[in-house]
């Protein structure tokens, strides 16, 4: 090993082409479906689905299908045996140029998201045949995972949604109340230029057993019993649809439980959702530190316009006020980024990275509503008006630090970490 | 590619400066700073681990060649130890380190090998000069080119150990540009202060007011031989010092933290069990991780000779300054009412911890 921070030509070469891809499909139309909520940019949703299936991808940035075991190779591709795998690093690199186009647009880019990586995550083979190769489809095709209940937020152990099993039918009933589904509708609802995709839903089959009796069910698109009751409105990315679901008498087939049916302590399938969350919060990281940078840009480019340079290399008594601040938002996006690299590079080498996955997470959720914030301030009246895209993605850039894991649930695990304590020892 | 862990050799070196840090500089620490002195014994100790002996080649003596990451590493990890402790056995790299970077082949034969053979030997560097707006690209202290002499016109501060140093390195303006100029001791017209400087750290690095009343040196003096050199690089690896040393105060300051928070008991249980120490301590944590990242990489850019390294090093320097602030403070607060008694170690790394802000010319990578 060493220490290294040279991009790897594959990232630099995609990125190259990422670029043209945010900033002509979706830089243009980014005010469009802001102000359209519920719009579907079919423009994007297609060209993205046919340009990664042309890639090999196969849904190209179904992030998780890739996790499975062994993911470095599935995410290596062809001839490059010999470099270590830098596949979490292209997926991080990807996400972040594509949410420096719109980060609500890059939330719907095609593929099975997180509800495809509770598949590969907790899925046996054949679970994992059945469910997943829909995503190679010639049709764009979502799976979304339903985690939040009304009662349920951070707290995923208080989830009630009950799944029961009739022996007679060996079919799970389940029912429950589900919310903030983050592609729900696009996932479950019947769309013509859509392919048939599905939900998972969270739910607890032995209430009594705490966590271990959690278990996550795939309900396919369609199926009776669910209904959407509502997308929400939201501050920001509101081009991806967020969807508050119920499930009443929702009869899905034994086979679509995903892990074992045996209660256990210590039950891998809670943790199985966990570990997902290790791996995706430097990717969501890698999302807001997009429209971070996004916005960081936009603002060096206005004070430019106006004749304010900011000069590195003065000590601070010498700044004006502004340029310390556009220093520090700076120092804030670069390092926050590195954090993030960090991240992803010890997933990609399967280092346990439990403790810098959720720090990378804690300073991309802060530094991006910082920068965005700040960035409109310091703009003042070009900051607040709609007429440019800055006080959208100040809007945007709120939910990362709210969602997988909110900034304060990532202090506490980064705490539990660094301290050694486990959750009943800090709560 | 990207890759984040220290190379096999880099990691023996962090090793064995992790236990002189540990073992010599940490636990001596807080009695050097009440006695306002170090020990030569400990000095010379730190100064055999050979960091700076390590980054010059062979044929000047040495035994390797100047890694700017390696030198990161290693001076975070001493640094982690004690301040001043590190700042001392590092003084000869004030001087050496401009040479090797930016002087003449003669000034590299000349002083090289004399400063890295035997025992530790004071050569130091003034760059620092006492005003508010103390910026090291537009420096008061005056160079003048008279016929074939350099005039030296200014005064400088903080400069470690000028008694007893054999040379300074004195940075000064000549005609806008900065410039370091060789100054033997004994020169005509330098004086230095009887009385050491009484700063509000670092009291156990003996350092010196410095004075220059139209001291001549030959043009060959002028670091780089008669045509100069180019500051820019120099000042990219002082900022890339003081941002490896301030990560340094900081885990310490951290650790110390840390550990006291999972020892103390309020209310039935540590005081660590509370969010609100253990969002602290996380939040340290966090920034410490950011800044030492941002460290690394302008080091990377430096050592691979990218284009955009003195600003990368200005950032570091500027984020790890800032950092190092907030983590000795709460390093403090969490300590409560003791983090103020001067037995605990939290209450000279916040001191410490204010000086990398103003303290740019220490440290060398």
């Amino acid at each position: 090993m060493t220490i290294e921070f040279e991009a790897p030509k594959p990232i630099v070469n995609q990125q190259v082409m990422l670029k043209t891809v945010a900033e002509n499909m979706m830089r243009p139309i980014s005010r469009e479906f802001d102000e359209n909520e519920h719009e579907i940019p079919w423009s994007y949703v297609e060209f993205m689905h046919m340009a990664m299936k042309a890639a090999g991808g196969g849904g190209g940035l179904t992030v998780m299908e890739e996790k499975t075991s062994p993911p470095a190779p599935l995410l290596e591709g062809e001839g490059s045996q010999k470099r270590p795998p830098i596949g979490y690093q292209k997926l991080a690199t990807q996400i972040e140029m594509l949410a420096w186009g719109d980060v609500g647009m890059y939330l719907i880019t095609p593929g099975g998201g997180l509800g495809a990586a509770a598949v590969a995550a907790a899925g046996t083979p054949e679970q994992k045949e059945k469910f997943l190769t829909r995503f190679n489809s010639d049709i764009p095709t979502y799976a979304a995972m339903c985690m939040t209940e009304p009662g349920a937020g951070s707290d995923t152990s208080a989830i009630r949604t009950r799944a029961v099993l009739d022996d007679k039918t060996n079919e799970w009933v389940i029912n429950g109340e589900k919310i903030f589904v983050t592609g729900g509708d696009k996932s479950f609802t019947h769309y013509e230029k859509l392919g048939k995709g599905f939900i998972v839903v969270w739910a607890s089959i032995d209430p009594s057993a705490g966590r271990a009796g959690m278990r996550a069910f795939v309900v396919e698109s369609g199926t009776a019993g669910v209904k959407i009751n509502k997308l929400e409105k939201k501050m920001g990315i509101r081009v991806s649809d967020t969807a508050a679901i119920s499930l009443v008498d929702v009869r899905v087939p034994f086979e679509n439980m995903l892990g074992s049916a045996t209660v256990e302590k210590n039950n891998t399938g809670f943790r199985g959702a966990m570990a997902t969350f290790d791996a995706t919060r430097p990717l969501v990281a890698a999302s807001g530190l997009g429209v971070a940078r996004a916005a960081l840009e936009f603002l060096k480019e206005k004070l430019e316009e106006n004749g304010v340079k900011i000069r590195y290399g003065l000590p601070r008594q010498k700044l004006s006020n502004v340029e310390r601040e556009v220093i520090d938002m700076e120092i804030m996006l670069k390092s926050a980024w590195l954090m993030t690299l960090k991240a992803v590079w010890m997933a990609d080498n399967k280092k346990s990275n439990a403790l810098e996955s959720s720090m990378s997470k804690v300073k991309a959720g802060d530094v991006t509503t910082k920068i965005t914030q700040k960035a409109v301030e310091i703009l003042g009246p070009i900051g607040y008006t709609r007429e440019f895209l800055l006080e959208k993605w100040m809007r945007d850039a709120k939910i990362t630090d709210i969602y997988e894991g909110t900034g304060q649930i990532n202090r506490l695990v980064v705490a539990r970490q660094i301290l050694g304590y486990s959750g009943s020892e800090l709560r | 590619m990207y890759s984040f862990e220290p190379n096999e050799e880099q990691q023996m070196l962090i090793d064995v400066v992790s236990k002189y840090a540990e073992n010599d500089l940490r636990t001596s620490s807080n009695e050097n700073e009440e006695n306002k002195e170090l020990p030569k014994k400990l000095i010379n100790k730190g100064w055999e681990l050979g960091l700076l002996q390590a980054s010059i080649p062979e044929s000047y003596g040495g035994f390797g060649e100047r890694n700017a990451v390696t030198n990161v590493l290693a001076l975070e990890e001493m640094a982690y130890g004690d301040l001043a402790g590190t700042l001392a056995v590092l003084t000869p790299s004030l001087f050496a380190t401009p040479i090797l970077l930016a002087g003449s082949e003669e000034q590299k034969q000349n002083y090289l090998p004399k400063i890295i053979s035997g025992e530790w030997s004071p050569y130091t560097a003034a760059l620092i000069e006492l005003s508010f707006d103390f910026d090291p690209n537009a420096l008061k202290t005056i160079a003048e080119i008279v016929s074939d002499k350099i005039k030296l016109n200014g005064a400088k501060a903080f400069v470690p150990y000028a008694k007893e140093a054999q040379a300074i390195l004195v940075y000064a303006n000549l005609n806008g540009i900065t410039q370091g100029f060789i100054v033997p001791k004994d020169s005509v017209g330098l004086s230095i202060s009887e009385e050491r400087e009484k700063l509000m750290g670092l009291n156990a690095l003996p350092m010196y007011r410095v004075e220059l009343h139209d001291v001549m040196i030959p043009l060959s003096n002028r670091l780089g031989g008669a045509s100069g050199h180019d500051f820019e690089l120099i000042l990219a690896s002082l900022r890339l010092g003081s941002a490896s040393a301030a990560l340094g105060v900081a885990k310490s300051s951290f650790e110390y933290a840390k550990n006291y928070a999972k020892e103390r008991e309020a209310f039935g249980v540590k005081i660590a069990q509370k969010q609100a120490v253990a969002f602290m301590l996380a939040e340290m944590r966090t920034e410490i991780e950011a800044m030492r990242l941002l460290t690394w990489e302008a080091a990377w850019k430096m050592d691979n000779h990218k284009e955009d390294v003195c600003v990368a090093a200005y950032l570091a320097h500027t984020g790890a300054a800032d950092m190092a602030m907030m983590v000795t403070d709460r390093g403090v607060q969490i300590y409560g009412g003791h983090g103020y008694i001067r037995e605990n170690p939290v209450e000279l790394l916040m001191r410490n911890g204010r000086g990398f802000a103003m303290l740019l010319g220490l440290a060398i990578v």
